[in-house]
Formats: C-alpha cells, sequence, structure tokens
C-alpha cells in the first residue's frame, strides 16, 4: 500500500517529483506491464466492456483506489499531485477501469462530506471494494455546475445525466444537482441507465436517468463541486500527457523499424523533424500539469486559471499528438488492428470529457479579467 | 515539489530592493530609459553589486569575482531583481557570459589575470568571431585563416554577425589555423585587439532596418603567439565549453513579459468599435498562448530547481525542447500581434533598440517585434539544428548524414 510521503527535509524550492513520487509512477508501471499485456489491453478492447474486474482488484491492492483519501479513514492521504501523476501513467497505460470517476467520487466526499458521510464512505473506496463514480454531464455539452438542472429536493434525485464514466457499474455516484451541489446516490437504486457505444473503450460510459432516487446531499456540495471540476480537468490533463508521450515513443520505435527506400525511416529528416517538434510540443506541458496540481494542492487562488489552461492546452494538442501519430505510421496506423487508436482515442476522451478546450480558454480568459 | 523560497531568500527579495532604491533609483531608470544607458553609471552600479557580493559568484576573487558557493536560488532572484528594476548589471554577453567562463576553464594564469577582471569592470569589452558567410550551422567549415610568423599570428578572411564589434576593444573567435588537418581538428581559438591596422568592421542592416551586428573583415591583421586559449587545433573544444555554462534561466519571464504586453495591445486596440480583448477569436487566441507562456515559465523553473537541487540528467528533453519552444511560442506572439495592429502593419519599424524589441509597454513596435522574431529560428542553433538535435539526443533517431568528426 503506498502511503504519503514524508516531508522533505530541505526548504530549497524544488519543482521536481520526489523519490516516493518517482517509485510510485515506477509501481504503476510494473502493475500495467504485469497485469495488462498488450494482447490483454487488445482483447478487453475489442470487447468493449472497458472493465477487468481483476485490474481493478490488483490495482486498488496495490493503493491506487485510495490514493487521496486521508489517512484516518484508510487512504494513502497523498496530494492532488500524487494523484495526477498516477493519471499520467495510467494513460501511458491506456489502463481500462474506473480511476477517473473514483477519484473525483473520493475527492468531492472528502471535500465535501460530513465526518459521517466520510467515515460511511472514504474506507471503502479507498480498499476499491466501493467503486465510485461522478455524474456531471448533462444534455447539451453541459458540465459545469451553473448549468446542472438535475434536482435534489429533500433526499429525492431526478434528471439525467449523461457519460458518466463507469456509470453502470459504481456502487456510488456522487450527482452533481442544480444549484451547483453533490448528492450521494447508491448505485442499485439507479433509475435507468444505458450504456454508451463509447469511443475510448478503455473508460466506459453510461447515460443515468435518476427518477426520484433517494440521496444525501454533501454538505459542503458547492464548494466541492468546484473542487471535482478543478480535479477532473487537472487529472484529464496528466492522462493526456502521459497518452502522449506514449504516442510519441511508440511512434518512435516504429520508424526505427519500418523500412521504405531501402533504409528505416526514422533516417529521413522530414520524419525526424515531425517527431522532434512533436516531443518539443509534449514536454513543456509536464510543467504546466505538475504546475497546475501544485496549486490545486497549495495555491488556491491560482488553481481555476491553471486548470482551465492545462485542460485547454494538455488535451487538445494530446489529440493532435495522437494524429500525427497515426500520419507517421502510415497505412498501418488507419487500420483497427495497430495500437495507436488505443491511445489517440484516450485522448479524445480527454479532450472532449468536462467540456471542451474552447470552453476551458473562454473561462481562463474571464479568470485573467480579460 | 515545494514553490517556496523559503526565509532567507524573502530576506534577500527585501535586501535587495533596499539596495536597488540606493544604487539604481527610479529616477536613473528613467533617465536610461530616456537617453540610454551612461557607460560611467553603468560601472559604479556594477562596483557597488559587486561590492555586495551580488554578481560573478562563480568567479574567484582575485580575479575580480565575489567567490561564492553556488546558490542557483540566489542567482536568480539577484537577475529577477536587476531586470525588474531596469538595473544596467549586465555588461556584453559576450565578455562576463562567453569569455570569462572559457578563460576560467581553459586559459592559462597570465590569460586569466590580464582580461577576467578588466572585462568584468566593463573595461574590456569583447565580440565574437565564429559565423562566416560560408559557415553558419556548419560553423566547423569556417575558412578564416591564422598563421604563425614568428611570434605572431597573422589573420586573414570575414566574419559575420558579429555583435557589438564596433564598440568591442577585443575578439575571441576561432580559426583555421591547421589546413592539412581534419576540418574540427584544425581550429583554433584566439584572441585579438580590435584597434589595428587590417580590421575592418562594417555594419551588416538586418531586415528590420536597424544594426545590431557588422560584419568584420581581416587584412593580415596581427596577435601574439601566446594569445591562443587551449593547444593549436583545440579550438572547437573550447568553443563548446561555453555551451555548459549556457543556462537560460530568464527564459520564461521575458516571454511572459513579451505576453503581457500583447495583452495590453489587445486592450487597448480597438476592432469595429469595441476592445479587441472583448472579441471572441482574440479571447481564444489569447489563452492558448497564455497556457503556452505558463509551459515556457515552467522549463525555465524546471531547470532552476535542477540546478538548484544539484538533479541533472533527468531533465534532458526539458533542455532540448527549450529554444525550439521559445522560438515557435515567439513567433506566435508576434503574430497575434501584428495581427491586432491592423493597418498600423503597413509602416516602417521605428528605431529600434533591445529594449523595444524585448521589453513591454505601450510604445511596443510589432512591426518591428513582427521582424526582429525571424531571427529566433535562425539565430545560436536554427530551429532545423535544434530538431536535429532533439531527434537524435532526445528520441534516440540516427544521425543525419554529416561530415565525420
Amino acid at each position: 500500500m503506498m502511503r504519503s510521503a514524508p516531508l522533505p527535509e530541505t526548504t530549497t524550492m524544488h519543482f521536481g517529483l520526489t523519490q516516493e513520487q518517482t517509485l510510485m509512477q515506477h509501481a504503476i508501471r510494473e502493475l500495467a506491464a504485469g497485469e495488462l499485456p498488450p494482447n490483454r489491453r487488445r482483447a478487453l478492447f475489442d470487447e468493449g466492456t472497458g472493465f477487468d474486474p481483476d485490474l481493478w482488484q490488483r490495482a486498488a491492492e496495490t493503493g491506487l483506489a485510495g490514493l487521496v483519501v486521508p489517512e484516518e479513514h484508510g487512504g494513502a492521504g497523498l496530494d492532488l499531485l500524487d494523484l495526477a501523476l498516477a493519471s499520467e501513467v495510467i494513460g501511458e497505460a491506456a489502463l481500462p477501469g474506473p480511476f477517473l470517476g473514483h477519484s473525483l467520487a473520493t475527492i468531492a466526499l472528502a471535500c465535501g462530506g460530513s465526518e459521517a458521510q466520510k467515515s460511511e464512505w472514504l474506507p471503502k473506496l479507498a480498499t476499491g471494494d466501493t467503486i465510485g463514480t461522478v455524474a456531471l454531464g448533462e444534455r447539451g455539452d453541459v458540465w459545469d455546475p451553473a448549468g446542472w438542472q438535475t434536482k435534489d429536493t429533500g433526499g429525492v434525485v431526478s434528471g439525467d445525466k449523461q457519460f458518466v464514466e463507469h456509470g453502470d457499474r459504481a456502487n456510488l455516484i456522487v450527482v452533481g444537482t442544480a444549484g451547483g451541489g453533490l448528492s450521494l446516490v447508491e448505485g442499485q437504486s439507479l433509475g435507468r441507465s444505458e450504456v454508451v457505444d463509447g469511443l475510448d473503450r478503455t473508460r466506459r460510459l453510461a447515460h443515468l436517468g435518476f427518477d426520484g432516487a433517494p440521496a444525501e446531499a454533501l454538505a459542503g456540495g458547492p464548494t466541492a463541486a468546484d473542487a471535482v471540476c478543478e480535479a477532473g480537468r487537472i487529472l484529464l490533463a496528466a492522462d493526456a500527457f502521459g497518452a502522449s508521450w506514449k504516442l510519441i515513443r511508440m511512434t518512435v520505435e516504429y520508424t526505427l523499424e519500418r523500412e521504405q527506400f531501402g533504409t528505416k525511416i526514422a533516417q529521413f529528416q522530414s520524419v525526424k523533424h515531425q517527431l522532434a517538434n512533436l516531443a518539443a510540443r509534449c514536454e513543456p506541458m509536464r510543467g504546466l500539469f505538475w504546475s497546475a496540481a501544485y496549486s490545486f494542492d497549495h495555491l488556491p487562488a491560482e488553481r481555476a486559471r491553471e486548470a482551465a489552461a492545462a485542460k485547454a492546452h494538455i488535451t487538445e494538442t494530446a489529440v493532435d499528438i495522437g494524429r500525427h501519430a497515426v500520419e507517421l505510421h502510415g497505412g498501418i496506423g488507419f487500420t483497427w488492428e495497430c495500437d495507436v487508436q488505443f491511445w489517440l482515442k484516450r485522448t479524445m476522451f480527454d479532450r472532449t470529457w468536462l467540456g471542451s478546450p474552447r470552453a476551458h480558454r473562454e473561462r481562463l480568459a474571464q479568470l485573467s479579467d480579460w | 515539489m515545494d514553490l517556496e523560497y523559503g526565509p532567507e531568500y524573502d530576506a534577500l527579495r527585501d535586501e535587495l530592493r533596499a539596495f536597488l532604491a540606493e544604487a539604481w533609483p527610479e529616477s536613473q531608470r528613467d533617465h536610461a530609459a530616456a537617453h540610454g544607458i551612461d557607460p560611467q553609471a553603468q560601472r559604479a552600479f556594477i562596483a557597488a553589486a559587486l561590492e555586495r557580493k551580488y554578481l560573478y559568484c562563480a568567479i574567484p576573487t582575485k580575479y575580480g569575482g565575489s567567490e561564492q558557493p553556488f546558490d542557483a536560488l540566489r542567482e536568480s532572484i539577484i537577475a529577477e531583481s536587476f531586470n525588474a528594476a531596469g538595473a544596467p548589471w549586465r555588461l556584453g554577453a559576450q565578455g562576463v557570459g562567453m569569455i570569462v567562463p572559457t578563460l576560467l576553464e581553459a586559459g592559462t594564469e597570465w590569460q586569466k589575470e590580464k582580461f577576467i577582471p578588466s572585462t568584468l569592470r566593463g573595461e574590456f569589452v569583447w565580440c565574437q568571431g565564429y559565423s562566416e558567410p560560408g559557415a553558419g550551422s556548419d560553423l566547423a567549415s569556417l575558412r578564416s585563416t591564422a598563421r604563425l610568423e614568428s611570434d605572431e599570428w597573422v589573420i586573414n578572411g570575414h566574419k559575420v554577425w558579429t555583435s557589438d564589434a564596433a564598440d568591442a576593444n577585443y575578439m575571441f573567435g576561432m580559426f583555421r589555423t591547421e589546413p592539412d588537418a581534419p576540418k574540427h581538428g584544425g581550429i583554433s581559438y584566439l584572441l585579438m585587439e580590435m584597434d589595428q591596422p587590417g580590421m575592418d568592421v562594417r555594419p551588416l542592416r538586418q531586415i528590420n532596418g536597424a544594426t545590431h551586428f557588422y560584419e568584420v573583415f581581416f587584412s593580415d591583421v596581427r596577435t601574439p603567439a601566446d594569445w591562443i586559449v587551449g593547444a593549436r587545433g583545440q579550438g572547437w573544444q573550447i568553443g563548446r565549453i561555453n555551451l555548459k555554462h549556457e543556462r537560460n534561466l530568464g527564459g520564461g519571464s521575458l516571454t511572459r513579459n513579451r505576453f503581457d504586453s500583447l495583452v495590453d495591445l489587445a486592450r487597448s486596440t480597438r476592432i469595429d468599435g469595441r476592445p479587441a480583448i472583448e472579441r471572441d477569436d482574440v479571447r481564444q487566441r489569447l489563452a492558448a498562448l497564455d497556457a503556452k507562456v505558463r509551459c515556457c515559465e515552467t522549463l525555465t523553473l524546471r531547470q532552476l530547481s535542477s540546478a538548484a537541487n544539484d538533479e541533472q540528467a533527468d531533465d534532458v528533453l526539458a533542455t532540448l525542447v527549450n529554444k525550439l519552444y521559445n522560438t515557435d511560442l515567439g513567433e506566435e506572439i508576434v503574430q497575434t500581434g501584428y495581427d491586432l495592429i491592423g493597418d498600423r502593419g503597413l509602416e516602417a519599424p521605428k528605431d529600434s533598440t533591445w529594449t523595444t524589441i524585448s521589453g513591454g509597454g505601450p510604445d511596443a513596435d510589432w512591426v518591428d517585434r513582427f521582424l526582429f522574431q525571424l531571427a529566433g529560428a535562425i539565430a545560436a542553433g536554427s530551429s532545423n539544428i535544434q530538431r536535429n538535435v532533439i531527434g537524435e539526443r532526445g528520441l534516440g533517431l540516427p544521425r543525419d548524414l554529416r561530415s565525420p568528426r
């Protein structure tokens, strides 16, 4: 089980990772390499379920389900930065499972739950026995608290939510409600659920309908709703960053194998420069998601702006990197058989879920007083 | 991760504020902005800063430095504070930035004693003789020659893109001394006086009409036999020394200043009767740029953090991509600016100085910036050379076809 990192001994400014953080990323890479060999990932993708109970179990045993659950509730008590670093590797591995929704449900409870709510749910979320998710999206590409129409009337929730990650598998659903609040609904009390034929088959989506489902509002709902949305933007950015580097690396490998005109295509300067441009666009984004996550943890005045910048810029650039990766793979890249599609579609999910880059750029403009 | 600098650095900032209020007050700053920097005032400022040990920390006291243990954070805070106050702490980049570290590492004792202290005081001003008309990206193909005649080198040839050549009293540069040796092995690193017969310095008029660079023609120019750094034929290695010292710590904040002045422009420009900044297309472009500027700032922060915490190797890619990223972003910023100024883009640039190019403020000349930015992809390692380096050293792609080393 991962545990929170000891406080650093020195006070020197440090914009980098601790040894513990590097080890945590390494542990998730090992987990992915062991539990998710390429043929398993391919099989899961072709099945289209986006969920593998054994994989979830193993990930939870490694501590992935409870990274940001406070220690007193059985989690590792880590920061959002640590969770973002985990998301980076999850994106790099295109790890199927409910990591995103589960993490955000955890954050909602940790930020907005009453003591009783926390004590009831956080320990179960930490072990992964309860799978959590967040139901935020509504019809019309609505993602933000200000636009939520779903009603919680005296402990009864009614309304429709769209594109809920693992919405039909989750045992605990944190529902965004009119007025920007959050309410807890247990999975079995759901009215309707309709599984979406999703683009990114590593992350299952469902539309949910609540017809008077029994619910319990989170005490600190509105504050927690902002935190959930901002954390979500950062985690999607981190995931897209991990996927971007994976796309570049796998394309580099391919160009070192593929021969045309009697030589490896990596030998051609046009190919080398195209890849160098991708690397030059990708690497600087690392600091952007680090800094956004650090702001979430330590600089409340900056965090909304930073989260918007990271979400808009990183997820949009990641999709473009994915498109170049397909181009550089040539004809094979256009086929279903080629693995590039896993990561391209991962970045497309990251770009679209929680709102478009355009929407987040406008948010950034407003937050900058332009 | 911890972005707090700690109390000793907060104290340093206060101390610097007090120092600057006396050594470079606002009156002097305004005067310099209006009339240029007076060399006398600059020397006085540098002497005062050196007395307080704010400058030349890596240089031994006996050569005129302040000789202190390396502290990247302290150095960056000092540079930041001095820059913010417009203080003239930076002497010509070629002297303190290039020849001094090179001599410290590879110079003889008499060379260090003769050249370093005077350079630090601003008495010796240097220019750099590297590029030639036929030797740009392929610098090692340079053809200017130096041949030893009894106790003097006799130099002939032609150098270009020589910054500060008209003000410099000394030049360091690379010259072919071993005509029969292979390309890289035939070059030596020589020092020479500028004020002598046979040295012809001509201004080079740039695409923006201004003159920041010169070309230098050598006809039997002379320099003593021992004004060579390193051994004969080692010039290529010597020339690479200062690459190690090159740390572009200010890159991020410079780009942020540029971007801030773009936002000012968008506020003050009216399109169809309303401020440009209220238009959706402008807001979208600015927000997209803002995220990239933030990326630049974090690249700088990562380099500073690596230096402060003595972590190296980790961040190779961040270092490799830094120049290309800044260049491409600089390009996007000036394109947006040029777009915003509309028909003013038909006017020729005003007299340009380094301040109008890099600084902010309402007087920023976006035509001039638009033209000057073209240098970004060409100077100090062209963008296509950067792409080769990123591909080869960063991604492990095969080397290009090039002449053997």
